[in-house]
């Protein structure tokens, strides 16, 4: 069913504290696709993954996954549904060892990848299980972040800004990484900066400003709607 | 025998042994403490009440109900662990949004209350409680008598100790509170109920309290007092150690506890006070502690 929104959000609002974040969200992700946000920072694509996940402060409107609606449900439940989250700041933790770092998000569902299949995709992270896991570099730390994800059977994953930082070469490679990711079938929402990146993978491309979504372009219409994005993204 | 360095040995060594039974009950209170510090942010002035709450559930659990010593042993921290719960659900929970202040204020607060309400009811004046049979008498080491309730108290704090820091540094549950400490709200996005972990690990923490008190209620009286005598010493141990790690508070533990002792022999008037003064020196040296990060 193609067809069917796998993610949906609408008219979504969040707030920290006081400050308003987002002004009304709404968008769609089917199953399978790669969507990714766009946008100047603080356009609200990182708080809109948050918002999906339930760790902002407050939300209204609607985030419905395969149909059940998240805003209300108990944040660790969220998770649990097959959502992965790989946040921006990669969450690597020092305390624990790369192995543990892999194996800390439980298992949510079947048909998770086995940590095997995690080192072919990405061949940097073997043989450093007993590194503690803040010592790899910074790249390798952001393949151990979408690792751990991969094994939780998660089918839904949410990449906040995976090449910020990054050198090309490293840049190249999550990028081959993400693209194997897609054929398995997975769902991503990606959040760049980098929209060279975002256009080699992606097949839709939500552009958000201020708070909300103010455009839709999918990938292959990219080239004609250049001028436009570049006034969006200020570039 | 001859002196070692102008002291009898018999005195030396038993006054070793009196300090590692103290660093035993550092260690293990200590421990207890920073295991909540990490994951809580919450310095926890409840801990020797707690700890006296459970050598009286020993106590009470013998005269009221004829149950023995090691049934308390296994009943008592349970007992302990789930007033924590309690605690933790009704009070601390309220509090993790604001300062750390807040926190230590209502766990000095119940401390007062607990120890209060004991102190009403029993007295100031201990209860006795006695040596279970099965460890009653001494061994003979030549060099020293090591009566075996000590001798036992030592051994059992220790497989605590080790057996704790086993649990959080080398188990799949471990990780999870590891990483909680590190990013909680991270670890709750991966699927985990933080808050639960929180309430269970507060329930830990203050069970390991209760389990120290019923060791110790056989070697101390069991009184009112015992723990707020006991925690000032135990703070200075979890400030020398560090914060939040949890080596550091049982290595420290049994360390001031053997200082502790040595200096009784070497230069009693000292004793009382030397916790202190490391705990001075360490913190010009080192803020964090010996073993602590920092934040």
């Amino acid at each position: 069913m193609p067809d069917v929104a796998m993610l949906e959000i609408r008219d979504l609002h969040a707030f920290y504290g006081e400050s308003h974040v987002l002004h009304g969200v709404n968008l769609e992700v089917r199953q399978g696709e790669v969507v990714t946000l766009l946008g100047r920072n603080g356009a609200g694509k990182t708080t809109t993954m948050r918002s999906i996940m339930g760790i902002v402060g407050k939300r209204t409107g609607s985030i419905t996954f395969q149909g059940r609606e998240l805003i209300g449900m108990a944040q660790h439940k969220i998770p649990r549904l097959g959502i992965g989250y790989v946040p921006e700041e990669r969450g690597i933790f020092s305390s624990l060892s790369v192995d543990e770092n892999l194996v800390l998000p439980p298992v949510v569902k079947d048909g998770g990848m086995t940590v095997p299949q995690i080192y072919e995709l990405f061949p940097n992270l073997k043989g450093r299980g007993t590194t503690q896991g803040t010592r790899l570099s910074g790249g390798e730390q952001q393949m151990l972040a979408i690792a751990r994800i991969l094994r939780t059977g998660a089918t839904l994953i949410l990449l906040d800004e995976p090449t910020e930082g990054l050198a090309p070469v490293i840049i190249e490679q999550i990028g081959v990484a993400v693209r194997k990711l897609k054929q398995r079938g997975f769902t991503i929402v990606l959040v760049e900066q980098n929209f060279r990146f975002a256009s080699t993978i992606a097949d839709r491309h939500y552009v958000m400003e201020e708070g909300h979504v103010v455009d839709m372009i999918p990938n292959d219409q990219l080239a004609t709607n250049m001028e436009k994005l570049h006034a969006y993204l200020g570039v | 025998m001859s002196t070692i360095f102008g002291i009898p040995p018999q005195a030396l060594f038993g006054q070793l042994l009196l300090g590692l039974i103290n660093g035993s009950f550092y260690a293990m209170l200590s421990l207890g403490l920073a295991v909540i510090f990490g994951l809580l942010n919450v310095i926890n002035f409840a801990h020797g009440a707690l700890y006296m709450l459970g050598a009286f559930v020993a106590w009470l659990l013998l005269t009221q109900l004829g149950l023995g010593y090691w049934w308390a042993l296994a009943l008592s921290p349970l007992i302990v662990g789930a007033f924590g719960v309690v605690l933790e659900k009704l009070f601390l929970s309220r509090l993790y949004k604001l300062d750390h202040l807040y926190g230590l204020l209502l766990t000095f607060g119940l401390a007062l209350i607990v120890e209060g309400a004991f102190r009403h009811f029993y007295g100031v004046s201990g209860q006795p409680y006695p040596i279970p049979r099965e460890l009653t008498g001494g061994q003979n080491l030549g060099f020293m008598f090591l009566p075996n309730y000590r001798g036992w108290v030592v051994v059992a704090s220790l497989v605590v100790c080790l057996g704790t820091w086993f649990a959080i540094e080398r188990t799949r549950l471990g990780a999870y509170l590891r990483a909680a400490t590190e990013n909680p709200v991270l670890v709750q996005a991966f699927g985990i109920n933080v808050p639960v972990m929180i309430t269970l690990t507060y329930g830990f923490g203050v069970a390991l309290a209760g389990l120290a008190g019923v060791l110790a209620a056989p070697i101390y009286q069991v009184s009112p007092l015992m723990g707020s005598n006991l925690i000032i010493v135990v703070f200075a141990v979890v400030v020398i150690g560090g914060m939040g790690s949890i080596l550091g508070a049982v290595l420290t533990g049994y360390s001031l506890g053997l200082l502790e002792g040595l200096t009784k022999v070497f230069y009693p008037e000292a004793s009382n006070i030397v916790v202190f003064v490391i705990m001075a020196v360490v913190l010009m040296i080192k803020p964090a502690g010996l073993f602590g990060r920092e934040r």
